[in-house]
């Protein structure tokens, strides 16, 4: 029988497993909404901005492990899903977007609507594809599939003019999906995982210092199997965190500008440094000539180009984080005697014990502060999407994550506005979970029109939004960098003449037709977390915390690690 | 440190924007590249010299390696190869000239393709030093038009 372009991609996203897809829609895809009118398999989710839809579908992606789809239609629609491309791609999320372009007599021709998405997405996809053909449609959205979740996960875009969608072919339903050009290195060279065992095993003074590669790999449980099994100490970037837990006395901190001064202490001192799916991020090294001056270096990456790319590497592996940590943790069964790295925990905990993470323990309403009670109220079992800025380090510094998949921020582009929509996002992939977006007033307001996309969907999560009226990370660079000189950073009221609470944050939830709070004083903060979490839908936490409070500790930009500033 | 490097890549539309994406990402000069059918129908084989970063030219090459679209990469660093360019150079060339211009190509193994009353235009392959000796000695009698179509490579021997 044949079917239509659009019937063929949906047909191709039921079998890829797909249920939810979020999108708007527009001109050049009608065709595709019209055959979503009749399908009972695949739940759209219509957003406010196609921004939006990209970060509800990478939300989507993070928490559940499944490839996040989105869909927009030609010009504007697509190019409002860059930004959201560039964020999953650069944090390595598989998703899937899908396009419409005008109808392809008139591509090229500066036609209503129409822009060269193929050419503007270009930078931020792992692939992208322009369908000249219907009956491409079912070989290319397996290839698109196939690329987003295998090897270093990303995303994909299939641009599909309009008169595709409508035209018909047989749906070929099993095309072969593999490309010649691409064949991931799984499992990881045996010899070399070996040597790299046995290097480490040689160390004195060990640190394992692991990233987003082990969430996505799914290879937490192995990580902290061979991390218990050797008692060394762990440090974990901000993609890492829940890859090891977080409670564990083993683990020694997030490092880099703003991680924990013992995380640092380590890697300056320690004598070997096992990098499992993390890359040495500028925000992880600091100055890099001066990034861990004694260590030896054991990288395990899937991405051959994430390899020595920054710090090279002495003993790399290229390979899944989770195939190799197995293939180790076989080989350390069969050796009895392994290094004793007491003494260097002991100097490490004496640094943690000197600086710990903190805060004023004082009357004024501090951000960390609601963050802990957070913390302490859900017992640790939200979920915690983050917008970007101040806020999302105190998130990382004071909620506690035990398992992988319940902290979602966008860590490498840092992008100001994803929270919402991936609260959104992640609470459809897991709605038995509690959510809470933990907020800033300038992140939220950059897509706070999900709000409504909650609403009609009856989407609960927390938005907790932590409102200093400032752009808080930059207000804190320009006072402690820049000699105070506040420049574009006032996002509250201007003058003391203006209304107070501006904008008003309960009032906008309210108009949304959704719960709005506002929390002044530190003795109510329990009792509204408690209200917001018994509630059925999203409310909008309005906490008016200290409006200059600094994120400690900080390496200045560009500096080594060891040079921090921390809370006098 | 100037680099040649051969990829095999799909031949279809927008493999070869993606690929001098990762060289201009990186604000690398691309000196020059060609593109041709190869024995196999539907790939191409391009031929990219660079100048650059030893350091920075590995991270391109593992990248280069990465894409979907790209089906192998040979970096000729390591490697004994064969590389050509072809040139045409339009000279002036009155006719009390013509004989000089005639010797210089021929010392060069060169082509004449066409003459006109005042100009010859002539066809040269070897080389980049070849070609720029070439240059040097036309220069004098003034190059009204030069094209080159930019390097290409292969391994020597077997491989």
């Amino acid at each position: 029988m044949k079917l239509r372009g659009a019937e063929i991609i949906l047909k191709c996203l039921e079998r890829e497993g797909v249920d939810t897809v979020f999108g708007i829609p527009g001109g050049s895809v009608i065709p595709l909404f019209d055959a979503l009118h009749d399908n009972k398999k695949i739940k759209l989710f219509l957003t406010r901005h196609e921004q939006g839809a990209a970060h509800m579908a990478d939300g989507y992606a993070r928490a559940s492990g499944k490839t996040g789809v989105c869909i927009a239609t030609s010009g504007p629609g697509a190019t409002n899903l860059v930004t959201g491309l560039a964020t999953a791609l650069l944090d390595s999320v598989p998703m899937v977007a899908v396009t419409g372009q005008v109808v392809s007599h008139l591509v090229g021709n500066d036609a209503f609507q129409e822009a060269d998405t193929t050419g503007i997405t270009r930078p931020v996809t792992k692939q992208n594809y322009l369908v000249t053909d219907v009956r491409d449609i079912s070989k290319t959205m397996a290839q698109a599939f196939y690329l987003a979740r295998s090897g270093r996960p990303g995303t994909v875009l299939i641009d599909v003019p309009s008169d595709i969608q409508k035209a018909e072919c047989e749906y070929d339903p099993k095309p072969d999906s593999s490309i010649r050009g691409y064949k991931p290195s799984k499992d990881g060279n045996p010899r070399q995982i070996k040597t790299a065992l046995n290097a480490l095993l040689s160390s004195k003074k060990l640190l394992v210092y692991a990233g987003g590669g082990v969430i996505s790999s799914g290879a937490a449980k192995e990580l902290t199997d061979f991390v218990r099994k050797l008692n060394a100490p762990v440090t974990l970037t901000l993609m890492g965190i829940g890859g090891f837990p977080g409670t564990d006395e083993l683990f020694i901190g997030m490092p880099g500008m703003h991680g924990t001064q013992a995380a640092n202490y380590a890697f300056q001192n320690c004598d070997m440094v096992f990098a499992v799916g993390a890359r040495f991020d500028d925000r992880v090294t600091g100055k890099v000539s001066a990034f861990a001056p004694h260590a030896k270096i054991v990288q395990v990456d899937i991405d051959p180009t994430s390899i020595s790319k920054n710090v090279t590497a002495d003993i790399p592996v290229v390979g899944d984080c989770k195939s190799v940590l197995r293939q180790m943790l076989i080989l350390l069964g069969g050796i009895q005697k392994t290094p004793d790295y007491t003494s260097w925990r002991k100097d490490i905990a004496v640094v943690s014990k000197k600086h710990p993470l903190c805060y004023k323990d004082d009357a004024v309403l501090r951000p960390q502060y609601v963050i802990d009670r957070f913390y302490q109220i859900t017992k640790g079992k939200a979920l915690v999407v983050t917008e970007v800025g101040q806020h999302q380090m105190w998130a990382e510094q004071f909620y506690k994550f035990d398992n992988p998949r319940r902290f979602i921020t966008s860590g490498g582009l840092g992008t100001m506005g994803y929270g919402l929509p991936g609260a959104i996002g992640a609470k459809r992939a897991c709605p038995d979970m509690e959510v809470i977006d933990i907020a800033g007033d300038g992140s939220t307001q950059m897509n706070i029109q999900e709000l409504a996309t909650a609403k009609v969907y009856g989407i609960k999560v927390i938005v907790a939004i932590l409102n200093n009226s400032y752009l808080g990370m930059v207000r804190q660079w320009q006072e402690l960098f820049y000699k105070k000189r506040y420049s574009g950073v006032l996002l509250g009221s201007q003058s003391s003449k203006d209304q107070k609470y501006w904008p008003d944050f309960k009032l906008v939830g309210e108009a949304y037709g959704l719960k709005g709070m506002r929390i002044e004083h530190k003795k109510d903060v329990d009792a509204a977390i408690k209200e917001a979490l018994a509630f059925k839908e999203t409310v909008v936490m309005d906490f008016q915390v200290a409006k200059e409070e600094n994120v400690f500790p900080i390496v200045p930009g560009g500096a080594s690690i060891d040079q921090i500033i921390d809370m006098s | 440190m100037k680099h040649t490097i051969a990829a095999m890549v799909e031949n279809k539309p927008g493999v070869l924007a993606r690929i001098s994406g990762l060289f201009s990402a990186r604000a690398f000069n691309i000196m020059s590249l060609t593109v041709g059918e190869t024995e196999v129908s539907d790939v191409s084989r391009m031929t990219i010299v660079v100048k650059g970063d030893d350091k920075i030219l590995e991270q391109v090459v593992k990248q280069l390696n990465k894409l979907p679209d790209v089906i192998k990469v040979i970096d000729f660093k390591n490697e004994e190869f064969i590389d050509r360019d072809l040139m045409l150079v339009k000279v002036n060339a009155s006719k009390a000239l013509r004989g000089e211009i005639i010797e210089i190509a021929n010392i060069f193994r060169a082509n004449i393709l066409d003459v006109s009353a005042d100009t010859m235009t002539i066809e040269l392959t070897g080389r980049e030093t070849k070609l720029e000796g070439a240059i040097r000695l036309l220069r004098p009698y003034g190059i009204k038009e030069m094209v080159r179509a930019g390097v290409v490579a292969m391994s020597r021997g077997r491989k």
